[in-house]
């Protein structure tokens, strides 16, 4: 696999949101608006690329029984950074996503990639599988986030073009179901064409 | 591909790990303490300049009072000349879903011994988005904007007062009213004169030596 491709699988044939459904829990919870779902694509992407670095680095020195506990352990070190340096230097934004921010310790794209990727390859591949995987995640979280936003708010990017509410149901948690559903059919029906 | 597991490596390896994790989070703890400390200090300053009346020149220290047995914190405000001329007081009433913090903040006379609620500001909140949530939109806040409250009853319409609720969101606003209800009673403590028309049991009293507690419910 060249390394062009590593970047680019992550945006549609691994695209973690709509093809390989991982990391639900925080794209259900912060697409409430376009804005929120790409900062947190941007945080997570941050988190990946500096843990699939450092785990594809020290990958064979840890022993394979406590190889979960110390990926954990990074993962959990760079989200905390990650926290600091937000509430410091962009309090805004970090109140938005505050409290989203701890899970992404939690979140199976990044300890799914340090387990299915990261540990068995070199620190450059490593590097751009995450930011591949980071760039497909973010993106599909401000689509997300977008399509919600029109929906909900009559709004993109905190844009307003509709006046009035919209259907506020997409902006709550029933919303974010049925838009993620019906973008996953489309995104299928899209790459299978393609595929063809 | 990796290390055989021996207890000897295991315990090394992680301990190792944990090691470096830790000083290396206790460095940028110490490195952005400082600038979290100064943007929270910040905000919460521009949220007082944003409650209070243009005219205020210096704000003082955070002191606080208790009220019904609840403490609440508040900041006096004072013109050039050194009269008191604001007061922002902070209170969290429970909305929907969860607290609400609000910053209420006055416009105080202390001559004529008029106060007028001057602005309110959200400063986090846990409403449904959408909904609740817009408490924090002018076509809400606003009602509260200049608001005397010897001469409105704060609580929402629904409960005979004269605060229009946000659609579908009563316990939102009742919870948002009741707030800057508190913080009339707080701001009537502080000033040592009750000025709040009975929530309670809704009789429009404006008399000045009507007794401060028993107005709000929490």
């Amino acid at each position: 696999m060249g390394k062009f491709q590593l970047i680019t699988k992550g945006l549609i044939k691994e695209n973690p949101t709509f093809v390989l459904l991982l990391g639900m829990c925080p794209t259900l919870a912060t697409t409430t608006s376009a804005i929120n779902g790409m900062s947190m694509g941007l945080a997570t992407t941050f988190v990946l690329i500096l843990s699939n670095i450092v785990i594809s680095a020290i990958a064979a020195y840890i022993p394979d029984k406590v190889r979960i506990p110390s990926y954990i352990v990074v993962i959990a070190t760079f989200v905390t950074l990650l926290q600091f340096v937000m509430q410091a230097y962009v309090p805004d934004i970090y109140e938005t996503l505050g409290l989203f921010i701890p899970l992404i310790v939690v979140n199976c794209i990044v300890l799914g990639r340090a387990e299915a990727f990261a540990n068995k390859n070199s620190v450059v591949d490593s590097a751009l599988d995450g930011i591949g995987i980071g760039l497909g995640f973010t993106v599909s979280l401000t689509l997300l986030g977008v399509v919600r936003e029109i929906l909900g708010s009559g709004s993109a990017f905190g844009f307003k073009f509709i006046e009035g509410d919209g259907i506020l149901a997409f902006v709550l948690a029933p919303g974010a179901f049925i838009a993620l559903g019906y973008l996953i059919v489309l995104f299928k029906k899209l790459t299978s064409k393609k595929a063809e | 591909m990796a290390v055989q597991s021996s207890f000897k490596n295991m315990t090394i390896c992680l301990l190792a790990i944990c090691l470096v994790c830790s000083g290396l989070l206790a460095g940028v703890y110490a490195l952005t303490k400082e600038p979290i400390d100064a943007a929270s200090k910040a905000k919460n300053e521009a949220a007082i300049k944003e409650v209070l009346p243009e005219e205020v020149a210096k704000i003082e220290e955070e002191r606080s009072i208790e009220v019904d047995g609840v403490t609440y914190t508040y900041n006096l405000a004072y013109d050039e000349s050194g009269n008191t001329v604001g007061c922002a007081v902070n209170v969290a009433p429970v909305g929907f879903g969860g607290p609400i913090v609000i910053k209420v903040g006055f416009k105080v006379d202390a001559q004529t011994g008029k106060n007028l609620v001057w602005n309110t500001k959200v400063l986090s909140h846990a409403e449904t988005p959408g909904l609740g949530a817009k408490c924090s939109e002018p076509a809400f806040a606003d009602q509260f904007k200049g608001l005397d409250p010897v001469a409105k009853k704060l609580s929402v319409t629904k409960d005979g007062g004269d605060i229009d609720a946000i659609t579908a969101s009563t316990i939102t606003s009742r919870a948002f009213t009741n707030g800057v209800a508190t913080a009339v009673n707080v701001l009537s403590a502080i000033a040592g004169t009750p000025m709040l028309i009975d929530n309670a049991t809704g009789a429009s009293s404006t008399e000045w030596n009507a007794p401060a507690d028993s107005t709000v419910t929490k």
